[in-house]
C-alpha cells in the first residue's frame, strides 16, 4: 500500500530517534461530559505515563466510570452522551479525524464494573477478539487463550471445561475471564473499572499481583471503591469527587500527605 | 402478584380480623368469572374434538397422497397441502429478511431515529388492518400493477382496452387471410363434414397465424400469494425480531465494541446469535399465522382445482433435471378447499368427511406450529 | 495511532510464559504476544470498511423496503377507491340510489310500481347498479356490535380470572389454551359454525320459541357467535396484560387494610387498569369489523339492512371476499369494492388511534 516514490523505499533511513514526547502517554484534557442535560464530567485534566498503574478514586456517582469510558469512547454508545475536550494517547487524539475507532478500542481495552461475558464458551469469550480482528489460525488462538488465561489466573480453574459456557462460572471468575478477554487481544492501555468488586479475597489478591505484573507491560487505569487496593497496586492516584478531579499525584503523597480537605476526608472514611 | 405474596398477605389479614367468610356476591363474581373462563376453554376443547372425531377418520394415505377426483368428492388433498407448504414457505423466504433487517436497522442503527419511529407507526397501523385488504392489496398492486407491466413490457401483452383493440385489429386480416387458405385446403382434402371442417379450420388459423400474447405474471400465482401474505406477516416478524433486539442487554454489546469490534461483527456475532430464540419464535408464528389466512389471498391466485402442484418443465442441475414448483400459476390451498367444500360444491353435506378431514390437516399443522412456538418461547425466557 | 509493535521487548513474554505452569500439551513454544500484536495493529482494511458500509446500506434498505411495502397498501388502497368516486355521478351513489318504488295492491293481488323512491340498497350486478354501501356497514355494524356485546363480559371475565384468581400453575396452562384458540385458522372455525353449530342452534331458537324471528339459518347471530370465538381470548388475554399491569404495591396496600380479594379486584385493580381494559375493548370490536371468513360462511351473506339479529347480512369485508373475485377489473364495481377497502382501513386506523391514546393514558396512570 505504498503512495511513496521509488527511492525512497530503495534508502529506508533509520527511523528518527524520537524526541521525548512533550507530553504525558496519554493525557485527558478539559474533559466534559453531559448525559443530555446533566454533566458527569467537568473539565477534567490529567496524565499518566507509560507503563505506570493510576488508582482512580471517588464516591458513587463521581464520574469514575463516565471518564474511561470516554478513553476507549465505548462512552459514544450510550445515547444521548456529549464529550467535550479532549484524550490523547501518545500526543495523538483519539478524536482526530483519522483516528479508527476500531484500531483505537483494540489498543485501548476494557473491563467493565460488571462482569459481561458473552452467552459463548470460555474458549470463544477469550478467542473473540482474536477472531474479530482476522487472527483465527487454530494454534495461534490456542495459545493466546491459554496465555490469556494464565495472565488472568483463571487457567487452573477452567482448564478442563473450556467448552463449557461462561455464563456457568462465578461472578469472580466471570471478572477474570473478562479480564482475559480484554488481554487476548493485546492493548496497549488497560482500563479496567472496578475488576474486584465482584470477588472474594483470595481472588481479589490474585487480581492485584495481576495488575501489578501487567504494569510491565501495560499502562492501566483502575478504578476502585478500595483504598487499601488503591494503596496496594497503583503508582499514582487520582481522587474524583462531584464530576471534578480534585487531586492527582504519587499514591503515596495521596495518601500520606493529601493536599485537599475533601481528600483527606475521603480516605480516613469521613466522608463519601 | 405472585401466589406465595398472595397468600401470606391473606393469612395475615385472617389472623388480624379473624373473619374468612366472603360476602354472597364475591362468591357469585368468582364462580362466573372462572365458569366463563372454563366455558371459552370448553369450546376450545370442543372445537378440537369435533375435528378431531369427524376428521380422523378421513385421513389415510390416499387422502394426504393423491389428488381429488369424480368431482372433488373422492380422492385426497395432496395438491392442497403442497399448495398452502410452498406458498407459506415463499412467504417466509419473503418476509423474514425483510422483517429481521428492517428491525436490525431500527434498533441497532437508527436507534430511536427518524427511520425507527416511521417504521414503529408504520407496523402499528397495519397491525389493525382486516386481512381481507391485505387480498385487494395482493390483487390490485400485484397482480395488476406488477404482473400486467411486466406481461406488456416483457411478452407485449396488452393492458388497456386501448390496447387489446389494437393488437385485435392488427391479428384480424392474418386471421382471416389463415381461414381462407384453410376453407380451400380443406376443399382439396375433401372435408365436408360441418364439425369436422370447423375443427381443422381452427387448428389451422391457430398453426399459421402468430400466436396471441399469454400472460404469465398478470394473473393469480402463487408468487403474489406469498407476496401478500408476506406483507401481512411483516409486522408480526418486525416486532419480534425487535423485541428479541431489545432483550440483548447492552452490555454485551458495549462489551463487543470494547475489543473493537465493527458494528456488524457486533450484531452477526454477539446480538443476532443472542436474539436467535426469540426471532424464531416469531417466525413460527408468522409461519403460522400465514397458513391460516385465506382472505388475502382470495383473488390472488387459490383456485379450486388442480390435478397437482403446479411445475415447470424439468429444470437441469448438472446431473439431474427435475421439475420445480411454478409460483407463477395458481395452486390449491388448504383454506380455500375448506372454504369452497363447504359452501360452493354441489353436494356440500355429502363431502362433509372431506371438508372435515382437510380441517384436520390444517389445524394439526397450525396447532403444531403455535405449540412449537409457545414452548420455545418458555424455554427462551425462562433461560434470561 | 501510531503503531509500535517493539513496545513490548521479544524476549521478555516469552520468559514470562516459561514461569507459567504448562497445562496442556503440545503449544507452540515459540508463541510471543508482540508478535500476535502486531498481527492485530493493522489498519482497518480498506475491504473491511467497504463490507461494513455495504452491509448497512444493505439493512438500511430493508428498513426501506418494510416501510414501502407497508405504506403502500394504504396509498394504493385509496387510491384506487378514490377511482370509484370519480367513476359515478355524486359521492351521495354510495349511500342511496334512485329506485322504482313497489306497492302491493289487492286489487290485482300483486305489486304495481308508483314512483320514484331513494333506497338504500346494494345491487352491484344489476343493470342500473344500486351502490348504497349501507346494508354492508349495516351488517358489519351489526356484526360487530353483537359479536362485541357477546365477547366484552367474556373476556374481562377471562382476563380477571387470569390476572387475579388463577394460580401461576393454572394461568401457565390457560393462557397457552387461549393462544391456541387465537391461533385456530378462521376458516375452520366459520367452517364448524357452519356445520355443525347453526342448525342446533336453530333448532334450540325454535324450542324456546323464536321461530317467528329466526329468518335463516345462517344470520347475523351464527356469525357474531363465530367471532366472537376468535375475540373473547384476544381480549382476554389483553386484558390480563393491563390488570397483570397494575402495581402489585396497590393490591397489597388494600389486602393489608383488610379488604378482600373481590373488593380489591372491584374497587382497586380495575379502576386502575379500567383504560387497558377499554383499550381491549376496542381492539376487540376492531378484530370483528376486520373480521371476514366467519361472517362470509355464517352471516347469511344477504346485503339487506335489517334490525333482526337472526336475519341475514353481508359485511363490508364479506361483500369484498365474495364479489371481487367475479368483478371485472377496472369497472364501477370492482372500483367501488377497492372504496370499501379504504373505508375500512381508515375505520380501523381510527380505532387503533383510540386505543393507542387510551393505551397512554393507561400507562401514565399506573406509573403515577
Ligand atoms: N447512561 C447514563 N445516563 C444518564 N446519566 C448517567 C448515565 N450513566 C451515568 N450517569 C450519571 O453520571 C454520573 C456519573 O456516573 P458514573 O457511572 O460515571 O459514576 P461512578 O463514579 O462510576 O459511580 P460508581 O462508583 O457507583 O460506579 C452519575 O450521576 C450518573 O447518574
Ligand atoms: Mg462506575
Amino acid at each position: 500500500m505504498s503512495v511513496l516514490p521509488k527511492q525512497a523505499v530503495k534508502a529506508p533511513s533509520p527511523p528518527p530517534a524520537r524526541p521525548a514526547p512533550p507530553g504525558h502517554y496519554l493525557e485527558v484534557k478539559n474533559l466534559s461530559v453531559h448525559y443530555g442535560e446533566t454533566q458527569a464530567l467537568f473539565e477534567v485534566s490529567f496524565g499518566t505515563e507509560k507503563n505506570t498503574v493510576l488508582a482512580l478514586i471517588g464516591p458513587s456517582g463521581c464520574g469514575k466510570s463516565t471518564l474511561i469510558k470516554a478513553v476507549n469512547r465505548i462512552l459514544e454508545l450510550t445515547p444521548g452522551a456529549r464529550i467535550d475536550g479532549d484524550v490523547l494517547i501518545e500526543d495523538e487524539s483519539i478524536f482526530g479525524q483519522k483516528v479508527d475507532l476500531i484500531s483505537l478500542r483494540q489498543r485501548v481495552g476494557m473491563v467493565f464494573q460488571r462482569p459481561n461475558p458473552f452467552p459463548k464458551s470460555i474458549y470463544d469469550n477469550v478467542a473473540y477478539g482474536l477472531r474479530i480482528h482476522g487472527v483465527k489460525d487454530r494454534s495461534t488462538v490456542d495459545d493466546v487463550v491459554e496465555w490469556a488465561l494464565k495472565h488472568s489466573a483463571l487457567w487452573d480453574e477452567v482448564k478442563d471445561r473450556l467448552r463449557t459456557s461462561a455464563l456457568e462460572l462465578s461472578g469472580g471468575q466471570q471478572q477474570r475471564l473478562c479480564i482475559a478477554r480484554a488481554l487476548a487481544v493485546q492493548p496497549d492501555v488497560l482500563l479496567m473499572d472496578e475488576p474486584c468488586s465482584a470477588l472474594d479475597p483470595i481472588a481479589t489478591g490474585k487480581i492485584e499481583e495481576l495488575i501489578m505484573s501487567l504494569k510491565q507491560d501495560y499502562t492501566i487505569l483502575v478504578v476502585t471503591h478500595n483504598m487499601q487496593q488503591a494503596a496496594r497496586v497503583s503508582d499514582h492516584t487520582a481522587l474524583m469527587w462531584l464530576g471534578k478531579l480534585i487531586e492527582h499525584n504519587r499514591t503515596e503523597e495521596v495518601f500520606t500527605n493529601p493536599k485537599e480537605k475533601i481528600t483527606e476526608d475521603y480516605i480516613t472514611g469521613r466522608s463519601g | 402478584m405472585t401466589d406465595e405474596a398472595r397468600q401470606s398477605i391473606e393469612t395475615a389479614r385472617r389472623k388480624v380480623t379473624g373473619k374468612t367468610k366472603a360476602p354472597l356476591w364475591a362468591v357469585l363474581f368468582e364462580s362466573l368469572v372462572r365458569g366463563i373462563t372454563g366455558a371459552v376453554i370448553l369450546v376450545l376443547f370442543f372445537l378440537m374434538g369435533t375435528i378431531l372425531v369427524r376428521g380422523g377418520g378421513q385421513i389415510t394415505p390416499e387422502f394426504l397422497l393423491q389428488a381429488p377426483r369424480d368431482g372433488m368428492t373422492a380422492g385426497g388433498i395432496f395438491p392442497a397441502i403442497m399448495g398452502t407448504f410452498f406458498v407459506v414457505l415463499f412467504m417466509i423466504v419473503m418476509a423474514l429478511p425483510l422483517g429481521v433487517f428492517g428491525a436490525v436497522y431500527m434498533v441497532e442503527y437508527s436507534k430511536g431515529g427518524i427511520m425507527s419511529r416511521i417504521i414503529r407507526a408504520a407496523v402499528n397501523n397495519l397491525a389493525g388492518v382486516p386481512s381481507i385488504v391485505f387480498g385487494l392489496f395482493g390483487l390490485g398492486f400485484f397482480v395488476l400493477f406488477v404482473g400486467r407491466n411486466l406481461d406488456h413490457h416483457i411478452y407485449g401483452v396488452p393492458r388497456t382496452a386501448e390496447e387489446v383493440q389494437a393488437v385485435q385489429a392488427e391479428m384480424a386480416p392474418l386471421q382471416a387471410e389463415a381461414r381462407e387458405e384453410a376453407i380451400n385446403l380443406a376443399d382439396e382434402r375433401g372435408i365436408t363434414d360441418p364439425a369436422e371442417l370447423d375443427a381443422f379450420v381452427e387448428a389451422y388459423v391457430e398453426e399459421q397465424t402468430p400466436p396471441v400474447p399469454r400472460t404469465v405474471f398478470g394473473q393469480g400465482a402463487m408468487f403474489w400469494a406469498a407476496a401478500t401474505l408476506a406483507i401481512l406477516v411483516l409486522p408480526f416478524i418486525i416486532v419480534a425480531t425487535e423485541e428479541a433486539l431489545r432483550a440483548v442487554p447492552p452490555s454485551t454489546r458495549e462489551a463487543a465494541y470494547g475489543l473493537g469490534a465493527t458494528r456488524w461483527q457486533v450484531i452477526s456475532t454477539v446480538v443476532l446469535p443472542q436474539a436467535k430464540p426469540g426471532i424464531l419464535t416469531g417466525a413460527i408464528l408468522a409461519v403460522a399465522r400465514g397458513a391460516g389466512e385465506l382472505a388475502p389471498i382470495l383473488f390472488v391466485g387459490v383456485t379450486f382445482f388442480t390435478p397437482g402442484l403446479p411445475l415447470t418443465e424439468p429444470v437441469n442441475f448438472g446431473l439431474f433435471s427435475v421439475p420445480v414448483v411454478n409460483p407463477f400459476e395458481e395452486f390449491m390451498h388448504l383454506n380455500y378447499h375448506i372454504y369452497t367444500m363447504a359452501t360452493q360444491h354441489h353436494d356440500p353435506i355429502g363431502t362433509r368427511g372431506i371438508q372435515f378431514g382437510t380441517t384436520l390437516v390444517l389445524v394439526a399443522l397450525t396447532f403444531v406450529m403455535n405449540l412449537m412456538a409457545i414452548v420455545l418461547r418458555r424455554r427462551y425466557s425462562k433461560k434470561s | 495511532m501510531s503503531q509500535e509493535p517493539e513496545s513490548k521487548p521479544p524476549g521478555e513474554p516469552a520468559a514470562k510464559r516459561d514461569e507459567l505452569p504448562s497445562g496442556r500439551e503440545g503449544h507452540t513454544p515459540d508463541f510471543s504476544p508482540a508478535e500476535v500484536q502486531r498481527r492485530l495493529r493493522h489498519p482497518v482494511s480498506f475491504f473491511r470498511r467497504t463490507r461494513e458500509h455495504l452491509i448497512e446500506g444493505g439493512v438500511f434498505l430493508c428498513g426501506v423496503a418494510s416501510i414501502l411495502a407497508i405504506s403502500l397498501i394504504f396509498i394504493f388502497l385509496f387510491r384506487e377507491g378514490l377511482q370509484a368516486l370519480r367513476m359515478v355521478d355524486t359521492p351521495l351513489d354510495f349511500v342511496y340510489s334512485m329506485g322504482v318504488q313497489l306497492e302491493y295492491d289487492a286489487g290485482i293481488d300483486d305489486v304495481v310500481a308508483v314512483g320514484e323512491a331513494p333506497q338504500l340498497a346494494w345491487q352491484p350486478v344489476s343493470e342500473e347498479p344500486k351502490l348504497s354501501m349501507i346494508p354492508l356497514m349495516w351488517g358489519s355494524l351489526g356484526v360487530a356490535l353483537l359479536a362485541s356485546l357477546l365477547s366484552t363480559l367474556a373476556g374481562i371475565g377471562v382476563g380477571i380470572f387470569l390476572s387475579e384468581l388463577a394460580s401461576p400453575r393454572l394461568r401457565g396452562v390457560v393462557k397457552p389454551m387461549l393462544e391456541l384458540l387465537v391461533g385456530i385458522p378462521t376458516v375452520v372455525i366459520g367452517f364448524v359454525m357452519l356445520a355443525i353449530v347453526a342448525q342446533p342452534l336453530r333448532q334450540v331458537a325454535e324450542a324456546i320459541g323464536l321461530s317467528g324471528v329466526y329468518g335463516s339459518t345462517y344470520n347475523m347471530f351464527v356469525g357474531a357467535v363465530g367471532v366472537s370465538i376468535v375475540i373473547i381470548p384476544v381480549i382476554g388475554s389483553l386484558v390480563d396484560d393491563a390488570l397483570r399491569a397494575v402495581p402489585d404495591d396497590l393490591r397489597a396496600a388494600s389486602l393489608g387494610v383488610g379488604a378482600t380479594r373481590w373488593q380489591t379486584t372491584w374497587r382497586v385493580v380495575l379502576p386502575t387498569g379500567v383504560s387497558g381494559v377499554f383499550g381491549a375493548v376496542i381492539l376487540g370490536f376492531g378484530r370483528a369489523l376486520g373480521e371476514t371468513m366467519i361472517v362470509l360462511m355464517c352471516a347469511g351473506n344477504a346485503a339487506q339492512i335489517t334490525g333482526n339479529p337472526f336475519d341475514s347480512v353481508r359485511t363490508m369485508t364479506a361483500a369484498i371476499a365474495s364479489e371481487m373475485g367475479a368483478a371485472q377489473v377496472g369497472g364501477v364495481h370492482a372500483q367501488t369494492l377497492f372504496l370499501v377497502g379504504a373505508i375500512l382501513i381508515t375505520i380501523t386506523f381510527l380505532l387503533n388511534l383510540t386505543m393507542e391514546l387510551v393505551v397512554n393514558r393507561f400507562r401514565r396512570k399506573i406509573r403515577l
